[in-house]
């Protein structure tokens, strides 16, 4: 099948180059610049969009300032946007956020890590078969369909279990982990199966058992690799928007535990949108939350960046 | 020396339960959306219109656009992130318009889905004054395809053997040609297996879409006017999952669900999967 295939590409790029044997047309030449140009062109645009989206998102969120001071939208947990004096406090926004993707990076994380493990060094043949599509399912499950799960199976569960409405962050956190799960084991699977085989033959040469090849040798070299998956999965569980929104509870405060209704950055940007018009105060700052977001993922680039590049000088 | 063996043996025990664990939490995911969802299901509630306030609406202006904007999206983002990603592989050179490309490409790909919605919502419904439409909905879709679609076909690209491309260029082909007649047939099951996926994704997507095409359809069905608001499956589920008044709301909500879960994965099987095989035994996997 692959000899054919190859056949076939030589024969045409055999056809191609008889068409114009030895120097290319004037008019290919011209046509090979367009194609060229139109390339280059694709990729500044490219470039042109990610610059517009933070110039533009940024520029609308910054007018914020103009009514709101930074210590206000940053320290103050007081969200009353419709009041007489209107406040926009987005401490409690920011606590949420954090504590909500702490919280399932720590649930999602050995369950990925071991699965990685499993994938890449224990399952057979077929068992991985099943599970490389599986973890890419997981990933094309749309997000409103994780949220209807925690909607309509993990809210009344909690509730039941630990009594009150079964909202907040614990419901939120436990559906993210499910969320970045695979994002966390395949990432966790390639860098594990990248490392040079001798690693795995001196520890096993040197008498060292399975488990402490694993523990003692593969797992440290794979640290970097690992540490990418885990921040490409929390950038995910900080901009993941539609799940949260259905089970969290989207109260503007602190919550008081894990079960009590609660909002994140993302959700109070789906909430609030609806009722605000563009070029109000209470607008703008939607749009610098938004401008938040932007710079934590922004961040977490250059976080992995820096990994990638530890791991290149080793 | 038991104590290790015991360790070795309790591990091995400890990461086939993950395994087996983790194949079990989708099999449920699945079996509850589809058990709940699919006696739900009709030919009336796939095709009919929704209702507000009444039990027994349907949701087929959703269906249909939930799949107009996904081909909107894929005709306005596929040539640009085609483009880049054949730009990345063929021509870029080591410099620092490249490596401002490829950073362009990674970070616009974290960006997250609601930021790429309220930019939407500032350029296309605000300024261009598309209001919320079907239209602005698949232009701020598109940029949240972008990135996977350069990603997916520099890998694809990239996965056929360098051979193929110095052969057609020795013989005498110009690099379009050796692209357009070369390249591409080669990488075309990768590239459709990264297309697919990408509109996967992209139909059930929703933070996108809730201020950019609105949470509302069109009286007329199919409506395929690209000023008219447009409701999608994703957002409708959401809407009904939430804050709808309807009496049968959970019902739609599962029934939509079902619907969704079973056109992403008839793209998974239908079109990504064969590719793959047919990508498989092309390769000569071993």
């Amino acid at each position: 099948m692959s000899n054919m295939m190859q056949a076939k590409a030589t024969l045409r790029a055999a056809e191609t180059g008889r068409e114009n044997a030895g120097k290319w047309s004037r008019r290919q030449k011209r046509k090979d610049d367009a194609m060229r140009r139109v390339f280059v062109g694709s990729s500044i645009l490219v470039t042109l969009i990610i610059f517009s989206l933070i110039a533009f998102v940024g520029y609308q969120g910054l007018l914020t300032f103009k009514d709101v001071t930074p210590g206000e939208f940053f320290l103050s947990t007081d969200w009353s946007p419709t009041a007489q004096e209107p406040k926009f406090g987005a401490f409690a926004f920011l606590y949420s956020t954090i504590l909500l993707t702490l919280l399932s990076v720590v649930f999602a994380v050995p369950i990925a890590l071991s699965g990685a493990v499993f994938m890449a060094k224990i399952a057979p043949k077929w068992m991985r078969e099943l599970l490389r599509p599986a973890a890419d399912l997981f990933v094309g499950i749309p997000s409103v369909v994780y949220g209807l799960i925690g909607l309509t199976v993990i809210i009344p569960f909690l509730a039941d279990v630990f009594g009150g409405i079964g909202y907040g962050i614990l419901p939120a956190s436990i559906i993210l982990a499910v969320m970045i799960l695979p994002t966390i084991l395949s990432i966790s699977e390639d860098t594990l199966r990248a490392l040079p085989k001798r690693l795995e033959e001196a520890s096993m040469a040197l008498g060292a058992t399975r488990w402490q090849t694993i523990w003692r040798v593969l797992l440290p070299s794979a640290t970097s690799g690992i540490m990418t998956a885990v921040v490409l999965g929390m950038g995910r569980a900080i901009g993941e928007t539609m799940a949260v929104f259905m089970v969290i509870g989207n109260s503007p405060k602190i919550p008081s535990s894990l079960l009590d209704s609660t909002t994140v950055l993302t959700t109070a940007i789906v909430k609030d949108m609806a009722n605000t018009f563009y070029g109000t105060t209470w607008n703008n700052a939607l749009y610098l939350m938004a401008l938040l977001l932007l710079v934590v993922s922004l961040s977490l680039i250059i976080v992995i960046r820096v990994f990638s590049k530890r791991s290149e000088t080793k | 020396m038991r104590w290790r063996e015991a360790a070795n043996k309790i591990a091995t025990v400890y990461f086939w339960a993950i395994g087996i664990l983790i194949i079990c939490i989708l099999a449920w995911f699945l079996a509850r959306i589809l058990g709940a969802g699919l006696p739900h299901l009709s030919w009336k509630f796939v095709t009919g219109m929704p209702q507000e306030l009444t039990a027994g609406g349907g949701v087929g202006p959703h269906l249909f656009n939930s799949f107009y904007i996904l081909v909107l999206s894929m005709l306005f983002s596929a040539p640009i992130g085609i483009g880049a990603g054949i730009y990345l592989t063929v021509y870029a050179k080591k410099n620092r318009f490249t490596e401002l490309v490829r950073i362009s490409v990674e970070v616009l790909s974290s960006v997250p889905s609601i930021v790429f919605g309220l930019f939407g919502a500032l350029l296309f419904v605000n300024w261009m004054g598309l209001k919320f439409s079907i239209l602005g909905g698949a232009a701020t879709l598109a940029l949240l395809n972008l990135p996977i679609l350069v990603r997916v076909t520099e890998e694809s690209l990239s996965s056929v053997p360098s051979a193929y491309w110095s052969a057609s260029l020795a013989l005498g082909s110009t690099r379009w040609q050796g692209i357009r007649n070369v390249l591409i047939p080669a990488a075309l099951p990768g590239l459709i297996t990264g297309i697919t996926l990408v509109a996967g994704r992209a139909l059930g997507e929703t933070a996108v879409l809730i201020y950019t095409a609105g949470t509302s359809v069109s009286r007329f069905f199919p409506d395929f006017n690209p000023l008219a608001m447009g409701e999608t499956l994703a957002v409708h589920l959401w809407y009904v999952g939430s804050t709808s008044l309807a009496p049968d709301a959970a019902e739609i909500a599962e029934g939509s669900a079902a619907l969704l879960i079973i056109v992403v994965l008839l793209f998974n099987l239908l079109i990504a999967l064969p590719s793959r095989l047919l990508q498989k035994k092309l390769s000569g996997d071993k």
